[in-house]
């Protein structure tokens, strides 16, 4: 049988085995190693979100605790990338951006293009994002649309535990700076993952459900939402292809494309607000490449234009799920022109 | 808190002084030459120049060698020549040309060079601290002896990048060299306004680093400061903080009118100006002779000239450049 792993290990072995590879992988950000400076130290907690957890007795050197100071250490994180190493920084929450977002969209996007094609800066940011833990609306957010605007940079959200590994090896040996998102109600879901190191390509979409009457564009956590609702809807009658894009950028077009051209209906999922992101995004793509071909107009699932809300009540209606998905994919169905 | 060092001649033999001289000397003339050409419309964009200031960026960099890494500001043309980087590849930059250091794509807030070790001048203030942390924190891990600097001006010792930078680089113990600029002016805001303590200096101790004071009209003066940081830095002994005080010779933008100031400029330019109290001193001594710092002149003015016709005469990029350069795959 199959080994089985939790996401949050499948990123933690990829770490591992790059770590093992190639000495020039550092890993930094706030608790990584975990207690340094007390007595704990040694065991640590390996990031709040556990990811890095056993790295630092491995690797004493390359895994450094941070400052609460953002820009600082993903700064550095940058520097040092354009400085022979491959740094993997953990942006604790992506909704921190906010108080570094100058050291990555202006510093480390921007440097192979402004510097006429001279630098490489191969740093990894990894960053939690999403909704469903009720964390409020500082801790909630899908901000991947914001680093997917930004040219010069990659934008990764794995889905499952082997796209988490096999995304994250990817990212590290990537000479790019890649942002990769792992969606916190993500990290205990388990999955088949191969022991040894693998790399899937950045801009490869992947198809997890194939179908012939409607197209489910998803991603992240979406995903799963998504195959709920394909699943939910076979039944009658009607089946879809699910896309986990598993790349914001570079984005698959083409495994988007043929698959509209074929089923000429097109529904995207998204957990990030409205205005501006990748459903947006994704249906202008459709309007002008596949027009002939959509038999009915594009619908975007997504939540509404507003803060992620605290309460249960409130969050979970904000949240797309399985059941308005497959609500919107029924009305698409029935909009035949 | 601060100490301010006592000035002395230093112990460099002839062909370092001659090489300060003459990179003294070349970001001058460098900078009075862009502020003409501007002026005839030639020169596209926002230009920064960096006349006046001359002393600290060739009295730090003269510690520096190809192990070592600098962060500049949008001021940077000064930085750039003092690391090594091709003067006439910088001129056709400014001009927009495709042999300029980053094919056109930069311009003069954006010049760089990393194969020397120079991570940019960089349009955002404050944003080259951080970067340098990591840099230093490279040459740590590397074993390799390199150490960071990071020039900043008076207004990017507000910024909290700075001041996240100074504390990172104390906490993780990595060879970082910290020299604020300190023009009197961010912008036309002065800095006895807009930093709210005695000097920038005084904030070293609050990161854990010594911080010393320079007058940055002496070549000297900085020289000697930079030289114990660095010393200190390559020895495993943690960051310093720089503060060099002096004035810019220009505006802060290139069409500045400076009606935030009055006549300081006039008398730094006769009172106080680097290269004249440099020539001064060596000629006093008997290090070098007037003949010899005379035919570093002639020979800089002739690069500066070569630099100038020859960026005119280049071509622009072209539409294939457009899209090029922003991944290395995608």
């Amino acid at each position: 049988m199959a080994r089985t792993m939790t996401y949050r290990e499948a990123l933690n072995e990829a770490l591992v085995q790059e770590m093992e590879r190639d000495q020039s992988v550092i890993v930094m950000g706030e608790d990584n190693a975990g207690g340094a400076g007390g007595p704990g130290e040694q065991d640590a907690w390996g990031g709040v979100l556990g990811v890095t957890k056993g790295l630092y007795p491995r690797f004493p050197d390359r895994v450094l605790d941070t400052p609460i100071s953002e820009s600082g250490f993903i700064g550095a994180a940058i520097g040092a990338a354009t400085r022979g190493m491959r740094p993997v920084a953990e942006l604790m929450f992506v909704d921190f951006l906010g108080v570094c977002f100058d050291q990555i969209y202006n510093q480390a996007a921007k440097f192979r293009y402004m510097f006429g094609g001279k630098a490489v800066t191969p740093v990894v940011i990894r960053t939690m994002y999403g909704g469903g833990l009720r964390a409020a609306a500082q801790h909630s957010q899908a901000l991947y649309p914001i680093f997917t605007h930004v040219p010069g940079l990659k934008v990764v959200l794995p889905s499952s535990p082997y796209d988490a590994k096999g995304l994250l090896i990817q990212a590290v040996r990537d000479d790019d700076p890649v942002i990769f998102c792992e969606h916190k109600a993500l990290y205990d879901t388990v999955g088949e993952v191969p022991e040894e190191p693998y790399t899937i390509p950045f801009g490869e979409a992947g198809i997890v459900r194939d179908g012939e009457d409607a197209t489910i564009v998803a991603l992240g956590r979406m995903v799963a939402v998504a195959v709920e609702a394909a699943d939910d809807l076979a039944p009658s009658g009607v089946s879809c292809d699910v896309i986990d894009l598993r790349t914001t950028s570079p984005l698959d077009e083409d495994t988007i494309l043929e698959s509209v051209e074929n089923t000429g209906r097109l529904i995207v999922v998204d957990e990030a607000s409205p205005r501006c992101g990748m459903a947006a995004d994704i249906a202008s793509l459709a309007a002008r490449e596949a027009f002939g071909a959509l038999r009915a107009p594009v619908q975007t699932v997504t939540p509404p234009h507003t803060p992620v809300p605290f309460s249960d009540a409130l969050e979970d209606l904000y949240l797309p799920d399985a059941q308005r998905v497959a609500n919107t994919v029924k009305d698409v169905m029935n909009r035949e022109r | 808190m601060t100490e301010t060092l006592p000035v002395t001649a230093g112990v460099l033999d002839e062909r370092r002084l001659l090489d300060a001289y003459r990179t003294m000397r070349t970001i001058r003339m460098f900078e009075e030459r862009v502020h003409e050409e501007f002026a005839t419309g030639e020169i596209p964009g926002f230009v920064h120049l960096y006349a006046g200031e001359e002393a600290s960026a060739t009295g730090v960099c003269a510690h520096l060698d190809e192990r070592d890494a600098i962060s500049s500001t949008h001021r940077g043309h000064g930085h750039c020549i003092a690391k090594g980087v091709d003067v006439k590849a910088m001129m056709a930059e400014i001009y927009g040309r495709a042999t300029g250091s980053c094919h056109g794509k930069g311009g003069s807030m954006h010049i760089a060079d990393l194969s020397k070790g120079m991570l940019g001048a960089n349009g955002i203030v404050g944003g080259g601290p951080p970067l340098i942390c990591g840099a230093a924190l490279a040459a740590k891990l590397q074993n390799t002896g390199g150490v960071g600097v990071a020039f900043f001006g008076d207004g990017a010792s507000n910024q909290g990048t700075t001041l996240e930078a100074m504390n990172l680089a104390s906490v993780w113990n990595v060879p970082v060299v910290f020299v604020a600029e300190n023009n009197g002016y961010a912008e036309a805001t002065a800095s006895s306004w807009s930093v709210a303590a005695d000097s920038i200096a005084d904030r070293a101790p609050a990161f854990g680093m010594p911080g010393v004071t320079v007058d940055g009209f002496d070549f000297f003066a900085v020289y000697e400061a930079a030289g114990e940081a660095v010393e200190r830095a390559r020895a495993g002994g943690g960051p310093t903080l720089i503060e060099v005080e002096f004035t810019r010779y220009f505006g802060h933008f290139e069409g500045d009118q400076q009606t935030y100031r009055t006549d300081e400029v006039a008398r730094a330019r006769a009172e106080r100006d680097c290269l004249r109290s440099f020539r001064a001193r060596v000629m006093d001594s008997g290090l070098l002779s007037a003949e010899r710092l005379d035919e570093v002149d002639r020979e800089v003015a002739l690069l500066i000239d070569r630099a100038v016709a020859e960026a005119k005469e280049a071509p622009k990029p072209t539409a294939a450049d457009l899209e090029t350069d922003v991944y290395i795959s995608y």
